[in-house]
């Protein structure tokens, strides 16, 4: 009886989700005179104009493919510099290593806009500028902190006597992290990239801010879609369907170690 | 190889964990650390690997100063508390690991891992991970991986504590054997009185930081240096009674008088501190010298084989180790006896004065 309530309310609850989810999908497979014209449950005349609108532009597909050049980029920077970080703050004790710790979380106590004009002018005398690497850089604000925050909690899971052991058999350092350590922490690095991944993905402020063409992301363009003709809701509802999939694509890969890493880190 | 600790200390913050503690070892000894927990004797075996740095005091192996060398370079090898294996490796390469690393051909690896695995029954189980194992087979490939690399130290921190019991005697049976053939120093942290007595070897008796009494196991276990000695090597600690000296007749507890016989014939008119060991008390009398001593038993404990009765007289807690499963009320009034040539007698500093002659104890 039980299990059946709490069955219904999380159908219940499934359902409020998706609802928005699913009315963008409706959109997105009908076209701008349809969506304008009538109300409709269900796309009565199938097209998929929006999303061939989207494919063939360059201006529209290099949207996706800008967005996942830096996010992916940021995720490597962020695991490669939090991975040792991480280790060091488990493992090792120093001269303000707890203020330290909690200096790095601070960095994500304000808000991006507060840092949108002073990383405009650093990266403008630099000239980074509209270059991928810019905004994998500036989301390292965020994203290294939370990295080292969620690593540095499945790390000293691992017992120390490991390290030592490791040490005592004769394994170099970096040996010992590669090949011992890492796999032993392998769902928090699945843990770590996810959401490394997710908030660089969802960032729009900087990403808009430090681009212009070039390296501009997909959510900066569909801000784009106002137009002296109106909003072209078919191709904005289309866009946001296809920024939804390298999300969905992320949890599925990482779905087991989510699971694992929720009931063990600090997550 | 010989491994001598130089006027050790290791103090961490403001806690001494070591308190200038020299020590030497020769290769093929066999050495027990026996302490209380929070003696220091995983502090000294972390010392000695290497994997701490003394903050005063030196390190010598084969008369070479390698007190700062890192334990990378070091011949040794170390069994914890804890099962430590590695996580993401099968048995084989667990206990091939240090091989690997010291670059050994691959057949001369493979045929090392299969004996050292057959030697402790892990052969069945060499493509399994560490976490597909029972506690105590794990615990069996750290051994494994420890003894697999013929090192010159070899350090056991209390390897037997975390089995159930049965594992624990049939491993510790093993180990002996083993031990037997091996070249390297052996130190092996203990906090069973008992363990360290089947054992064997030499031991170092230690509470807090300090190195107590050094010297063959058993020669310690009967003649302990002094009532901290005592204390630590008896389980249950042993029993005092404080008593005085006068006239050929000691005197202690409540009006216990018992002649000076045996080993306390020279003993002159002082006070003196009265030690007898649990398993030296009986309910019942045994011989005609045995003195008696009233008590009122205050609490029965049944541990399996054995029962351990706790009673007091003259306000002094008394432990009475009896075999068998025994039940005696709380509240009863007893007799307890005990031979008079079982006493160790120490002075009012706490040092041995005399202690039984091994002969007596067997009798």
């Amino acid at each position: 009886m039980k299990g059946k309530k709490k069955f219904v309310g999380l159908i219940i609850y499934f359902i409020l989700l998706v609802i928005p989810i699913y009315w963008m999908l409706n959109m997105s497979l009908r076209s701008n005179a349809d969506i304008l014209a009538s109300f409709s449950l269900y796309p009565e005349n199938l097209t998929f104009m929006n999303y061939r609108a989207i494919f063939t532009d360059p201006s529209w597909y290099m949207g996706y493919v800008n967005a996942i050049l830096y996010v992916v980029l940021n995720t490597v920077i962020s695991l490669g510099v939090a991975l040792p970080a991480a280790y060091a703050f488990s493992r090792y004790q120093f001269v303000g290593d707890k203020q330290m710790f909690f200096w790095l979380l601070t960095n994500r106590m304000a808000p991006a806009a507060v840092f949108a004009l002073p990383f405009f002018q650093l990266y403008s005398t630099f000239g980074l500028l509209d270059t991928h690497i810019a905004v994998a850089l500036a989301h390292c604000l965020f994203n290294v902190p939370l990295a080292v925050w969620i690593l540095e909690g499945f790390m000293s899971g691992v017992p120390r006597e490991i390290d030592e052991t490791a040490f005592i058999d004769g394994y170099s350092f970096p040996k010992f992290f590669i090949t011992i350590f890492i796999p032993l922490i392998r769902a928090g690095v699945g843990v770590t990239a996810f959401f490394c991944f997710m908030f660089s993905w969802v960032e729009l402020l900087l990403a808009r801010t430090l681009t212009v063409t070039d390296a501009k992301p997909i959510s900066a363009i569909m801000t784009r879609t106002i137009s002296a003709t109106g909003l072209d809701y078919g191709l904005l509802a289309a866009a946001g369907i296809l920024t939804i999939v390298p999300g969905a694509a992320v949890i599925w890969f990482v779905r087991n170690h989510m699971a694992k890493g929720f009931a063990l880190g600090r997550v | 190889m010989s491994l001598s600790l130089q006027e050790v200390t290791k103090t961490v913050g403001r806690e001494t964990h070591i308190n200038t503690v020299s020590l030497s070892f020769e290769s093929g000894s066999r050495n027990i650390l026996l302490g209380r927990t929070l003696a220091g004797k995983t502090s000294l075996l972390r010392l000695m690997a290497g994997l701490d740095r003394p903050t005063f005091g030196r390190i010598m192996a084969n008369g070479k100063d390698v007190t700062g060398e890192s334990v990378r370079k070091r011949s040794v090898a170390m069994v914890y508390q804890q099962f430590i294996n590695y996580p993401s490796l099968t048995v084989f390469n667990n206990i091939a690991s240090p091989l690997k690393l010291a670059r050994v051909e691959k057949s001369e690896i493979d045929r090392r891992v299969r004996r050292t695995a057959e030697m402790l029954h892990l052969d069945r189980f060499l493509d399994r991970l560490p976490a597909e194992l029972s506690g105590g087979q794990q615990q069996r490939v750290a051994i494994a991986r420890a003894l697999v690399k013929e090192t010159d130290l070899l350090l056991l921190d209390e390897p037997l504590v975390n089995l159930d019991y049965k594992l624990r005697e049939e491993l510790r049976e093993e180990l002996q054997d083993i031990f037997e053939t091996r070249k390297s120093i052996v130190v092996y942290t203990t906090t069973e009185p008992t363990e360290a007595l089947m054992l064997g070897g030499n031991i170092v008796v230690m509470d807090e930081g300090r190195v107590l009494q050094t010297g063959p196991t058993p020669e310690v276990y009967h003649h302990p240096a002094t009532t901290k000695v005592a204390e630590v090597f008896s389980d249950p600690p042993i029993n005092f009674l404080s008593g005085t000296v006068r006239d050929g007749v000691a005197r202690m507890g409540r009006d216990i008088a018992i002649p000076l016989i045996h080993h306390m014939h020279s003993l002159k008119d002082g006070d003196y501190g009265f030690g007898v060991r649990s398993n030296h008390l009986f309910l019942n009398r045994r011989s005609s010298d045995d003195v008696e001593i009233p008590a009122t038993v205050e609490l029965t404990e049944i541990n399996g084989s054995e029962t351990f009765i706790h009673a007091t007289h003259d306000s002094v807690e008394l432990v009475i180790q009896e075999k068998g499963v025994r039940s005696v009320q709380s509240g009863v009034e007893i007799t307890i006896y005990v031979r008079p040539s079982r006493f160790f007698v120490y002075d009012k500093s706490g040092a041995l004065v005399a202690s039984p002659s091994v002969e007596d104890l067997k009798g």
